[in-house]
């Protein structure tokens, strides 16, 4: 797992502020996969996570979901996931999507290797 | 994120195994099963509405999966889709050894890839020119204009044909025998010979048929192909056996590079072996054999 990104701005310029304007939802329930909805929220995050290894890799799901959040900037959401045993890459990749079709702006412009890495 | 070797334009591709990009778990083992090459599908593997998905999934299985020795190549989706241009910015992005161009029909195809992945590589500071191209030729037109295709820019290594959809354009089904792809994959073997670049066969798609699988196989060898497109694991050792050069070709290429360094010594240019005239060009089939004898596992020499 990455180490902590708080306070640094490393979106590339150029690109529009990332806020969630409709709920969302990214990933599959297959094996090794992970579903993750989000909802814009008033304030703060919101984050449920159900998982069949949730008592082994509870606290790392929720570590690499809150930091994924946080290196996207989102800071007012309803997050709900449901592992099913993904990896870690799996699950961030998930979260990711989710957020920017949240954002109305998965399909293009994506800042790979700044806010997605 | 785990830096790759910059990857190398004419390296041993002999097996090139299509992976669903969408799926880490599976991709994290593929330099397991020994495909020189794989090729992570962000095309017809993926659905229509999850083509955004796949991209995460690929950024981040480009970028933290070691693949060791494995080249791996991500198939875009085609020119004529609203996909390609940010396929190839992850791409690049993620680290790609290569990218498989859809669907080519010209070289203006080629270099329309090439131009985006160049302004890629400038905008995620990746070396220009890293990034390898090889073009998929999937139609009659694609393969009219096979020569100009791989000719059309530095980074081709080279072209391989998609028989499901040629096949299709074609009004045809699969033959055994290939009678119906063999106009097809001659022209394009003849081409990228031409151009000097490399050329490989399409998918075999029935696993239960172990034997047309072995005789298709065989077949590529014996027309020239460098190596050719897999759909699953266990096809790959058999087309590796099968591509394997043979105990008396291995001491044939040894005689050959050992008397070229011999004579080249001696200033001499030309010179029998065995009976047989040998000058320098004969010395890259002699070399590539060895290659290919140490890539298989099978040469005992020291050269």
């Amino acid at each position: 797992m990455g180490t902590s990104t708080k306070g640094k701005k490393r979106r590339k310029k150029g690109c529009v502020e990332m806020k969630l304007t409709k709920p969302a939802v990214a990933g599959t329930l297959e094996s090794s996969d992970a579903q993750v909805t989000v909802e814009p929220g008033p304030e703060g995050i919101e984050l449920s996570i159900q998982s069949s290894v949730l008592n082994q890799y509870g606290k790392q799901i929720r570590a690499t979901v809150l930091e994924t959040l946080e290196r996207l900037e989102i800071t007012a959401a309803k997050v709900a996931v449901v592992d099913k045993g993904a990896l870690d890459c799996t699950l961030k990749a998930r979260v990711e999507c989710a957020v920017f079709r949240g954002c109305g702006q998965s399909d293009s412009n994506i800042p790979w290797g700044g806010a997605v890495k | 994120m785990i830096p790759r070797p910059k990857p190398e334009r004419f390296r041993l591709r002999r097996t090139m195994m299509f992976m669903n990009a969408q799926k880490p778990g599976l991709i994290k083992d593929a330099y397991i099963y020994g495909a020189d090459s794989i090729m992570l599908d962000l095309e017809d593997a993926v659905a229509e509405n999850q083509k955004d998905a796949a991209r995460f999934s690929l950024y981040h299985a480009l970028t933290t999966i070691d693949y060791g020795d494995t080249e791996v190549i991500v198939r875009i989706n085609g020119l004529d889709t609203p996909h390609w241009r940010e396929d190839i910015r992850v791409c690049v992005a993620g680290g790609a050894d290569g990218i498989r161009i859809a669907k080519c029909e010209s070289a203006q195809d080629v270099k329309t890839v090439e131009a985006a992945t160049l302004a890629a590589e400038k905008e995620f500071g990746v070396e220009e020119g890293r990034t390898l191209l090889m073009a998929a030729l999937e139609s009659p037109k694609g393969i009219l204009n096979a020569y100009e295709i791989c000719t059309a820019s530095d980074r081709l290594f080279g072209v391989a044909i998609s028989g499901g959809d040629y096949r299709k354009c074609m009004q045809v089904g699969v033959v055994p025998g290939g009678i119906e792809m063999l106009a097809a994959r001659g022209q394009m073997l003849i081409a990228a010979r031409a151009a000097g670049v490399q050329c490989f066969d399409t998918v075999f798609t029935n696993l239960d048929d172990a034997e047309g699988f072995e005789a298709e196989v065989r077949q590529n060898k014996e027309m020239g192909f460098d190596g050719k497109s897999l759909i699953n694991p266990k096809q790959i050792p058999v087309v590796h056996r099968i591509f394997a050069p043979t105990q008396k070709e291995i001491a044939a290429a040894e005689k050959i590079v050992r008397a070229m360094r011999e004579n080249a010594e001696k200033g001499v240019g030309v010179f029998t072996v065995d009976g047989k005239m040998i000058d320098v060009a004969f010395l890259p089939g002699a070399e590539r054999t060895i290659k290919l004898a140490k890539a298989s596992g099978i040469y005992e020499g020291d050269l």
